[in-house]
């Protein structure tokens, strides 16, 4: 699996075992990319809260809609995608976790930290799903790698 | 790994030795459900010993919460002793540090309850 190509896609249910495997898939990948330790927690965390994202609130665990999740290595980046099927997030209505009024709400973090974590984060709602792109910029030996020693 | 806790009394406070992950289910289930418990019990003075948790997400920072403010509506007290860097960095960049009362040494988080 992993890196070994360009990319790769999978397509996962809308429940908790897909949060799991999500991140599983995210730390094996940016471990084979060479990133560093806590990097790797970073981005293993981003795609995880990224994924609760898509699996509750786009999808609300409905069994006939799906969740997407590409992992690609491009130039020295690493571009991961996650889509669901929900009727699209409302960019509106995302809190600012660290203002006074919210920092003993209980939920609300998951996007603060995809952008704590991540280099680019970018959310593209529509009437069909969500589409969420996290990118991490690849600096460890890695960086340039494939391309490089080709 | 799965989130496991165990309770245990120290000069009436509950210290509740939390190990393994936090994080939305069963974790913040098993979390959630165990502070319920022991505020029903009449015990309000707790202590979240998280030296063995090793990952949390944003559901477990929200359980934390939670955890916390349950038990302040309730008239007691709860604290957080022996965080990890993973969950030490996390309380720091959202700000909940500041909410919390964190401790690095059980016999000081027992002695500091009023």
């Amino acid at each position: 699996m992993a890196m070994t190509e360009q990319r790769v896609s999978y397509t996962l249910d809308s429940s908790l075992e897909t949060i799991d495997n999500a991140e599983e898939k995210a730390t094996i990948i940016a471990t084979e990319l060479g990133f560093a330790d806590d990097e790797v927690v970073q981005i293993s965390m981003a795609v995880r809260e990224g994924a609760v994202n898509a699996v509750l609130h786009g999808n609300a665990y409905a069994p006939d809609k799906k969740v997407t999740l590409a992992f690609e290595r491009t130039g020295n980046d690493l571009v991961i995608t996650i889509r669901d099927q929900g009727p699209g997030m409302d960019l509106s209505k995302i809190p600012n976790p660290l203002a006074p009024e919210n920092l003993l709400k209980t939920s609300g973090r998951g996007i603060f930290l995809m952008r704590s974590f991540m280099d680019v984060v970018e959310i593209r709602p529509s009437p069909t799903g969500t589409e969420l792109k996290l990118i991490k910029h690849v600096h460890g030996p890695s960086a340039g790698g494939k391309e490089a020693s080709q | 790994m799965t989130m496991k806790v165990s309770s245990r009394q120290v000069d009436g406070v509950t210290i509740v030795d939390c190990s393994g992950r936090i994080t939305l289910g069963e974790g913040s289930v098993i979390l959630r459900d165990t502070v319920r418990d022991i505020l029903a019990k009449g015990n309000k003075k707790i202590v979240l010993n998280l030296q063995n948790v090793n990952y949390i997400d944003s559901s477990g920072i929200g359980e934390l919460v939670s955890a916390f403010t349950t038990t302040k509506n309730q008239g007691g007290e709860l604290k957080l002793l022996n965080l990890t860097k993973k969950v030490n960095d996390l309380l720091q960049i959202t700000k909940l540090y500041t909410v919390f009362d964190v401790k690095d040494d059980e016999a000081a988080a027992v002695k500091s309850f009023k």
